[in-house]
């Protein structure tokens, strides 16, 4: 840990750029209705959100890092016509108004978009269920997994990998034995970005899935819904969403920061 | 995440540097209103400028209970017209308004199908068909409030798939054809202009909507948004709702 004295600029924009931050995170706390937060906490509707975005979110990830890997994988390893302009689409969810992305889908996987008809005509619907709210998740949250995991394979030493190599190990082993734990904090600071942005997402879910209670009304959902009516139930689940964020991002910081 | 509170500093934010930045003749008027209004609030905002050419229009259609959530919170409208008398009344027991509040028009319930009505959805009954796929609007919104209201007297289980944020969103999701059918106003299905068909709700199981519309306090305009109320409760303004489907209040 240094102890170095920053030039005063630095110090006064950092502390800005702290209150920017914080200043929101009071103003939520000023608001929290103390007294009667436990009775707003155990009703039913904020444990069910709460259970469904972490279901999605969990979800979502596994999805990420099942599809993601790999995707990262051929980005860093494969030279291919088109290459970049492929992983800009693939990373368009990242930049793209979530809303926007939740029209896409439904033009994809809703009742007439272009495989959801054959979907439908074989009875699978996908919006308006949790599956929707999975995928909506997956899309938009997805990218930040692909591309934190392709630049920890592009910044890992590859003659372990060739070491193995010339000792006769296949490429599939290769991958499994070497690469993957060589870029494992990579695959881990991924994941948690991803996972905290599928926790979060609003736009594609409201726009692809829908919005009911216990299926595809995630916490962020709620809270804006609640927002209208219940304020004070708005606030507490903002912070039981914001609580179990900080818990996993705090409890994960290490082997977060050393990815980067 | 305090998504209304967000928009509602950014608007702050925005109305800051449009008042800088517009001409001293000109007045600027930020109108919140229902987004079952947002056709004929438009038009009406056109023709008042023909009369008035300093009035400059800025619309922020949404929900009622959004939209008054947002004035509550202090965010800089000039006038609030309201889908429901529930959302008003928030709106003045704030402390917000300015004056009395007026009702301007009254707006009915129509169920939205596809077109040409592929599903034969002959009325409320038809709803809680199980091939037929129903959204509403979620029931802290007037729209879905209302909904709630007409099949209850119709006695006909409500079970959407999906409660939207607003009466707009039922309308899309029946217009792209996720849904089989929606509940939405009469005005909507005429502002969809063919994208879908409506069936009427029987006159027993109706349910009447009432609009009402404040002047906000703190504006800066108070002169020419009562002027906008009056002439949206003038003659020519009932007329122009009138040709958007609306009824009298």
């Amino acid at each position: 840990m240094s102890r170095e004295r920053p030039p005063l600029a630095i110090a006064i924009l950092a502390a800005i750029g702290v209150a920017f931050f914080l200043l929101p995170l009071l103003g939520l706390l000023s608001r929290t209705p103390w007294s009667t937060a436990f009775d707003e906490l155990t009703g039913s509707e904020a444990l069910t959100a709460l259970r469904l975005s972490l279901v999605v979110s969990a979800a979502a990830t596994a999805i990420a890092l099942l599809l993601g890997i790999p995707l990262a994988w051929v980005y860093a390893r494969v030279s291919f016509p088109g290459r970049d302009l492929i992983r800009a689409l693939t990373t368009l969810p990242m930049i793209l108004p979530p809303v926007v992305g939740g029209v896409a889908l439904l033009f994809a996987f809703g009742r007439r978009g272009l495989l959801g008809q054959t979907l439908d005509a074989v009875g699978i619907r996908i919006p308006f269920t949790t599956a929707g709210a999975v995928l909506a998740a997956t899309f938009v949250a997805m990218p930040f997994l692909v591309l934190t995991v392709e630049a920890g394979l592009r910044s890992m030493d590859r003659r372990y990998e060739d070491a193995a190599r010339t000792l006769g190990a296949s490429r599939s082993l290769v991958f499994r034995r070497v690469t993957l734990p060589l870029i494992a904090p990579s695959v881990f600071a991924g994941a948690v970005l991803c996972w905290a942005r599928a926790l979060g997402e609003f736009g594609a879910t409201i726009t692809f899935a829908g919005n009911l209670p216990g299926t595809t009304q995630t916490l962020p959902l709620a809270v804006y819904i609640a927002l209208e009516t219940r304020p004070e139930v708005a606030i507490m689940l903002s912070l039981v969403l914001l609580a179990v964020s900080l818990a996993i991002l705090v409890a994960m910081r290490d082997r977060y920061l050393r990815a980067f | 995440m305090p998504l209304a509170v967000a928009v509602a500093a950014a608007l702050v934010l925005m109305s800051c540097s449009s008042e800088q930045s517009a001409a001293p003749s000109s007045v600027e008027l930020t109108v919140f209103a229902a987004s079952s209004l947002t056709d004929v609030f438009n038009k009406l905002g056109d023709d008042f400028r023909k009369t008035d050419p300093a009035a400059h229009f800025r619309f922020n259609f949404g929900s009622s209970s959004t939209l008054a959530t947002q004035i509550v919170n202090g965010a800089p409208a000039d006038l609030f017209a309201s889908a429901d008398e529930d959302n008003m009344a928030k709106v003045v027991a704030a402390g917000m308004s300015l004056g009395a509040t007026q009702a301007f028009a009254s707006n009915r319930l129509q169920i939205a199908v596809a077109p040409g009505n592929p599903k034969k959805i002959a009325g409320p009954a038809d709803l809680a068909r199980a091939d037929v796929v129903l959204v509403l609007a979620a029931p802290t919104v007037p729209a879905g409030k209302y909904a709630l209201e007409a099949l209850k007297k119709a006695a006909v289980p409500a079970r959407p798939v999906s409660q939207e944020i607003d009466v707009r969103a039922v309308l899309n999701k029946v217009a792209l054809g996720e849904a089989d059918a929606g509940i939405v106003y009469v005005t909507d299905v005429r502002s969809a202009s063919g994208r879908v068909s409506g069936v009427d709700i029987p006159e027993i199981d109706q349910v009447t909507a009432r609009y009402p519309v404040a002047v906000i306090k703190g504006t800066k305009a108070p002169l020419v948004a009562g002027r906008f109320v009056d002439y949206v409760l003038s003659p020519p303004g009932r007329t122009t709702l009138a040709s958007f489907g609306f009824s009298a209040p």
